[in-house]
């Protein structure tokens, strides 16, 4: 496992939900605010493995909704449920394609808010909707895809540069080497 | 593709939510807190970069301009002395005329300045987080107003900060009072999702007298909102549910999407 990756998800999944808690600029210019924890669930989904999932499902959900009004622990599930399907299929995804990121950051910037709101309405909340929230949630679908790229550019510079490399193996074997000459 | 190792991992991810989710309120609302005060350090940082820009334009303001803004600032304040003195006369004399009549006395309103340090980060929601909190003598449904007018209430307490949440969020309904002859009666309930400005004021009667320009303040039913404190203006209003009551729409006196510094009301 490793552990610099999971480390590096974590820590930019607490950086992710300060910043969306502290920057309003895209709230003021667009009315709403983009999330990039689908995207990191994406990025953790087609890289990590199942306990980093797990980890940034759990802990980016709870840093999410310690700050916002949703119930404790509601973000869990939604942004669980995202990775842990792509993580399934993940073997049938050319996941170091750019087109084949775009459109899973897409997509699950498009769900994950959906299932978060069904589900607070399940829970019997009211949360604020209406014919707007078409438009955020566009918004947040659209902000998603474009920090996909991003995100992914720079988490592979990050690994690229930071990361532990695995040690390469050669094919030479000094056991099968066919000595030649004197005997 | 299902391995146990999956399995087990989905099964005890969605445990855990749960639980977290079936737990009692006063219990998560403490986790909350202490979830969210791993971000102190981060907010520490965040108000140190953003106050140098304004240190650093501090340093380079000529002495000419400083002076200028004093000068400005002595003359405001002569202004203010003058109100002040003048306010005073009149809460004076309101304090002797309830006295005759036998009304109860007004007590005067106690303000705490706090400064809004964060934003919810779902767009399903509208609060703010400020930076006081239960050691400053903070408590649920505390008031919370700007110099223009009301922003919301306090809805959860920490030790060094709270949650407020805003008018136009479906958790904060404010009974409202419209400056007009009839004085019409209503709820301020959810506003519009990307024009923060504009809130809902439902159940107000049928034969209200309302037109666009009249002032909206608190009425102090409900118990949490003292009366007067001003809400803002009428935009416009329709009849529903066939004439049955009506609704309008009013535009907020505080700018909620520009809030750096609000009032805690302590009634």
């Amino acid at each position: 496992m490793n552990l610099f990756r999971t480390i590096l998800i974590l820590a930019a999944a607490l950086l992710a939900v300060f910043g969306e808690a502290t920057f309003p600029v895209l709230r003021h210019w667009l009315g709403a605010q983009v999330d990039v924890l689908p995207v990191l669930m994406v990025y953790a989904a087609l890289y990590a493995d199942l306990a980093t999932i797990s980890l940034l499902a759990v802990l980016g959900g709870l840093w999410f909704d310690a700050l916002s009004a949703n119930p404790f622990g509601a973000s869990i599930l939604p942004l669980y449920a995202v990775g842990f399907v792509i993580y399934l299929r993940r073997d049938l995804i050319l996941r170091d394609l750019s087109f084949a990121q775009l459109v899973l950051g897409t997509l699950a910037s498009a769900i994950v808010p959906v299932l978060t709101i069904l589900l607070l309405l399940t829970a019997g909340k009211q949360p604020l909707l209406g014919w707007g929230s078409l438009w955020q949630w566009l918004v947040m679908t659209a902000g998603g895809a474009a920090a996909t790229p991003l995100v992914f550019a720079l988490f592979n510079w990050c690994d690229r540069t930071l990361g532990y490399q695995p040690r390469t193996e050669t094919s030479f074997r000094p056991d099968r080497e066919i000595r030649r000459g004197h005997l | 593709m299902f391995r146990k190792k999956n399995y087990l991992a989905l099964g005890a991810v969605t445990l855990l939510a749960l639980l977290i989710l079936s737990l009692p309120p006063r219990v998560t609302a403490r986790l909350k807190l202490a979830a969210g005060s791993l971000f102190l350090p981060l907010f520490g940082l965040a108000n140190t970069t953003q106050q140098l820009p304004a240190d650093l334009a501090n340093t380079v303001l000529p002495r000419r301009e400083l002076l200028r803004q004093i000068e400005n600032f002595r003359t405001t304040n002569e202004v203010l002395e003058v109100q002040a003195l003048q306010a005073a006369a009149i809460a004076r004399e309101n304090s002797q005329l309830r006295a005759l009549v036998g009304w109860q006395q007004q007590v005067p309103w106690k303000l705490k300045l706090a400064n809004v340090i964060m934003r919810d980060p779902a767009n399903w929601w509208r609060t703010v987080q400020i930076d006081l909190g239960s050691r400053d003598g903070l408590r649920e449904n505390l008031p919370v107003l700007t110099a223009a007018g009301l922003v919301g209430r306090v809805s959860s307490v920490g030790l060094t900060r709270s949650q407020v949440v805003l008018i136009g969020d479906p958790n904060c309904r404010v009974s409202v009072l419209v400056e007009n002859p009839a004085r019409d009666t209503g709820v301020i309930s959810a506003g519009g999702l990307l024009d923060t400005a504009l809130v809902d004021l439902t159940y107000l009667s049928g034969n209200a007298n309302l037109k666009p320009g009249q002032n909206v303040i608190t009425s102090g039913l409900g118990g949490v909102f003292p009366k007067g404190i001003p809400i803002g203006q009428m935009v416009d209003s329709r009849p529903v549910e066939f004439g049955l009551y009506t609704e309008a729409r009013v535009k907020l006196a505080a700018d909620l999407g520009a809030l750096e510094q609000v009032w805690v009301l302590f009634p």
